[in-house]
């Protein structure tokens, strides 16, 4: 409980200077945990998260300052003991939906989960007609 | 006079290029006349026009031409002479002048060897050749001049992004574009044949080559590209579904459907509409890669909607010519039949449910590249990554996969599964074996997937070899095995990374040693070192496996000063059974310096793989092309022994 609190306190403490050059990097940023389960828990989620400064690398793939603030922030929640899903939600909803590599269920993201069950679809018609029709040919 | 020269060539080759259309296309009609005697060698001519303006832009970076717009722009003087060259294509104006120069190179290539085909449909391909290299012409010389010149010359260049200077990134563009646009010739020949119906087994033969050559160049190019990315963005990652990166894959996932429809139509005169239509698809995604990495759509929608004239312009030539191609596919498609009949459990049949796979596939990476786009347009900003792609593209992938170690132990036409299941008992319990196994190593169940999938493959593409006499089996038949082994070996690296790879990230002092799998590194002491155009600070490692005998790695921070930017030098050390990989971060407090250390089990296989899968399509492109030579012998020897007889 006092590790949460105390966590809890230093990501209050790190974050309004989080994202500007100059500061000395976050604790975690380049440090791993030192429990292996947690630290392939963390590293699982930054893999699925977006460096928001960079293009097309995730929070685990980058030098930017930004990204090791979060690689930071991710490794102290998991520490912390909360879920990987909490911690995506969390920076969701603080940086917005482009921070996740894996798009949630939306208005408007439904289409990119139904059309790969629409292209299943076309593929089990278009096998079934041409692999149906020959043979006694 | 270089770039006067070079803007001159180009203006006639484009002037070429409309001659060759409109005569290729008069010449099809009744009154066409001999006009379609100049068709081929117009192509030709067009073709040399082109490369010479394209070594005129090369001879200006090579010199560092200030005066020249471009150069002042992407050049420095004391860039080493070869990224100066590579400097060339490393910009929009330079890569688009490579891109219609290979095109003009294809058609010239065409034009002058290719014989096979009825006559109208060759004038009917080059006339398409031409209208699309037109459309390119027209992009270069109204927007995208490469040979404007400054008012007065800049007194230094701007300099070379450092990340580009790399000979890995510098040289692997003109592979991949001689891929892209190499499928151009696949696209031409189908307009050619569309429009003078003449789909068929010679079609598939003339047409088979070209889709090897392209196919060949667009593997060799990804493998490198990836391993450039792996060991230049220092974190050890070798594929990130990034746009660029999609903007290769599918017209590889589109060749390589290509690649395999194309033989069934010229083994056994089936799938004509679909080998066709995967004609105009597979260079239709070379154009919409092209689109979205040079539009600047990829940064932003809104940059695009700023500056918007080259994106529009490209995309305007786009709708044109896949929407012409569909428009005249959809009007002879009825008339297109689909040919000779087969049944499910045929070598046809296998080959089909994996066109259809690779297909959906292309579909996933397509709409998963482009629907950030369309977010971003309608005001939402998502992103599609690893978590999206890897798993969807999965529910094809392996079943895929399944099928290509039973697909080429079938026979053509009909066959049945009880024949080959002795056969096939040994990949089926491989991939039991090995998923049993790594389910017991809780690997996750992709990498799981991953390395059961490559152990039976591995395997079964070999098994087309069983029973035979090596030395009699021929060179298409060694391509094809060699590049599903190839599969095998690249399937192998990808799912040992993900499932086995170690990482250390600690902060040193020299004198300390750090343990990451079974490697023992230490770092010895810190190094100012200078190069060309930067400095480094220097690491000194000494690794060992297990123990055994030590040597020296060197990651390093690199500095340019032009432009001024920051470079990581991984530093690697490559076993049979993987690679340990080394970066020099940043010094933290009290004197110790940042390493970031990871072991990576069997990832060269990645690579391996992919130069085993390219070195597959040259033997396969090797025999087909020696058979066609002795097609041709025999061929001149009856006409000339016909003319003997005659006289």
């Amino acid at each position: 409980m006092i590790r949460l609190l105390l966590t809890i306190l230093a990501l209050v403490l790190a974050l309004p200077g989080a994202a500007q050059d100059g500061v000395p990097p976050a604790p975690y940023a380049n440090v791993q945990l030192a429990d292996p389960a947690q630290e392939a828990q963390a590293h699982a989620l930054m893999l699925t998260l977006r460096c928001l400064k960079c293009q097309s690398q995730s929070i685990a793939d980058s030098d930017a300052p930004m990204a090791g603030d979060m690689r930071s922030l991710v490794r102290e929640r998991i520490a912390a003991g909360e879920d990987p899903e909490a911690i995506r939600a969390w920076l969701v909803e603080r940086y917005g939906d482009y921070v996740s590599y894996q798009p949630r269920v939306t208005s408007l993201t439904w289409p990119l989960y139904a059309i790969p069950l629409l292209l299943l679809l076309g593929v089990a018609v278009v096998l079934r007609r041409r692999l149906r029709r020959g043979g006694d040919a | 006079m270089i770039a006067e020269f070079g803007l001159a060539a180009l203006w006639l080759a484009a002037a070429l290029a409309a001659l060759q259309l409109i005569a290729g296309a008069l010449a099809l009609t009744p009154r066409g006349g001999t006009l379609g005697g100049i068709v081929r060698p117009v192509a030709m001519v067009q073709g040399v026009l082109v490369a010479l303006s394209f070594a005129a832009l090369v001879v200006l970076f090579a010199q560092t031409d200030l005066s020249v717009e471009l150069v002042a722009k992407n050049s420095h003087s004391m860039k080493p002479l070869i990224y100066k060259i590579s400097g060339t294509w490393g910009n929009h104006e330079g890569s688009m002048l490579l891109w219609v120069m290979i095109m003009g190179l294809s058609g010239c290539f065409v034009a002058a060897v290719e014989r096979r085909l009825p006559e109208l449909t060759m004038l009917a391909t080059l006339a398409g050749q031409a209208f699309v290299s037109l459309g390119f012409y027209a992009f270069l010389l109204l927007s995208s001049n490469p040979f404007t010149r400054l008012p007065s010359p800049a007194i230094e260049g701007a300099g070379l992004n450092p990340l580009l200077q790399d000979p890995g990134l510098a040289f692997h563009p003109p592979p991949l574009y001689i891929g892209y646009v190499g499928l151009s010739v696949a696209f031409s020949f189908a307009i050619g044949a569309l429009v003078t119906r003449e789909v068929g087994p010679a079609f598939a033969r003339a047409m088979r080559p070209w889709v090897l050559g392209a196919w060949i160049f667009l593997t060799l190019g990804i493998t490198a590209g990836s391993y450039w990315a792996y060991y230049e963005l220092g974190w050890g990652g070798w594929w990130f579904w990034d746009p660029v990166e999609n903007a290769s894959l599918m017209p590889w996932l589109a060749a390589t459907a290509l690649l395999h429809s194309v033989s069934v139509l010229a083994a056994r005169n089936a799938l004509r509409a679909w080998t066709v239509m995967l004609g105009v698809v597979a260079f239709s995604m070379s154009m919409v890669g092209t689109f979205l990495v040079r539009s600047g759509i990829l940064t932003s929608v809104h940059a695009f909607a700023v500056d918007p004239e080259r994106g529009s312009f490209i995309l305007g030539l786009l709708a044109l010519n896949i929407g012409g191609a569909l428009v005249l596919f959809g009007l002879r498609a009825a008339s297109v039949t689909e040919g000779e009949r087969f049944s499910a459990a045929s070598r046809e049949g296998a080959l089909v449910f994996n066109n259809v796979m690779l297909s959906a596939i292309l579909g996933i990476v397509l709409v998963g590249t482009l629907y950030p786009l369309l977010a971003e347009a309608l005001g939402a900003k998502v992103s599609v990554g690893p978590p999206y792609f890897n798993p969807v593209s999965a529910i094809f992938a392996v079943p895929m996969l399944m099928v290509l170690a039973v697909g080429p132990l079938l026979r053509w036409r009909r066959d049945s599964l009880a024949r080959i299941r002795p056969l096939i008992a040994i990949p089926a319990v491989l991939l039991l074996g090995v998923l049993i196994w790594a389910g017991s190593q809780a690997v996750g169940l992709l990498p799981a997937l991953g390395l059961a999938l490559s152990a039976a493959l591995g395997v079964a593409s070999l098994l087309p070899l069983k029973g035979r006499k090596l030395r009699q089996v021929k060179l298409p038949v060694w391509g094809m095995v060699t590049a599903h082994f190839g599969i095998a070996v690249a399937l192998l690296g990808m799912a040992s990374d993900a499932a086995f790879t170690t990482e250390r990230l600690v902060a040193v002092q020299p004198g300390d040693t750090v343990e990451v799998g079974p490697w023992q590194v230490q770092l010895q002491r810190i190094e100012p070192v200078a190069g060309p155009n930067w400095t480094a600070l220097r690491g000194d490692l000494a690794v060992s496996y297990k123990g055994g005998a030590v040597a020296e790695l060197h990651p390093a921070a690199r500095t340019f000063w032009a432009p001024p930017n920051e470079t990581n030098e991984a530093a690697l050390k490559t076993r049979w059974n993987g690679q340990l990989y080394a970066v020099l971060g940043q010094e933290t407090s009290g004197g110790r310096w940042q390493l970031r250390l990871w072991w990576k089990p069997f990832v060269p296989m990645i690579w391996y793989g992919g130069i085993l899968i390219a070195l597959g399509g040259l033997l396969a492109l090797l025999g087909r092309l020696a058979s066609d030579l002795k097609r041709l012998v025999a061929r001149d020897k009856i006409a000339y022994r016909r003319s003997r007889q005659g006289r």
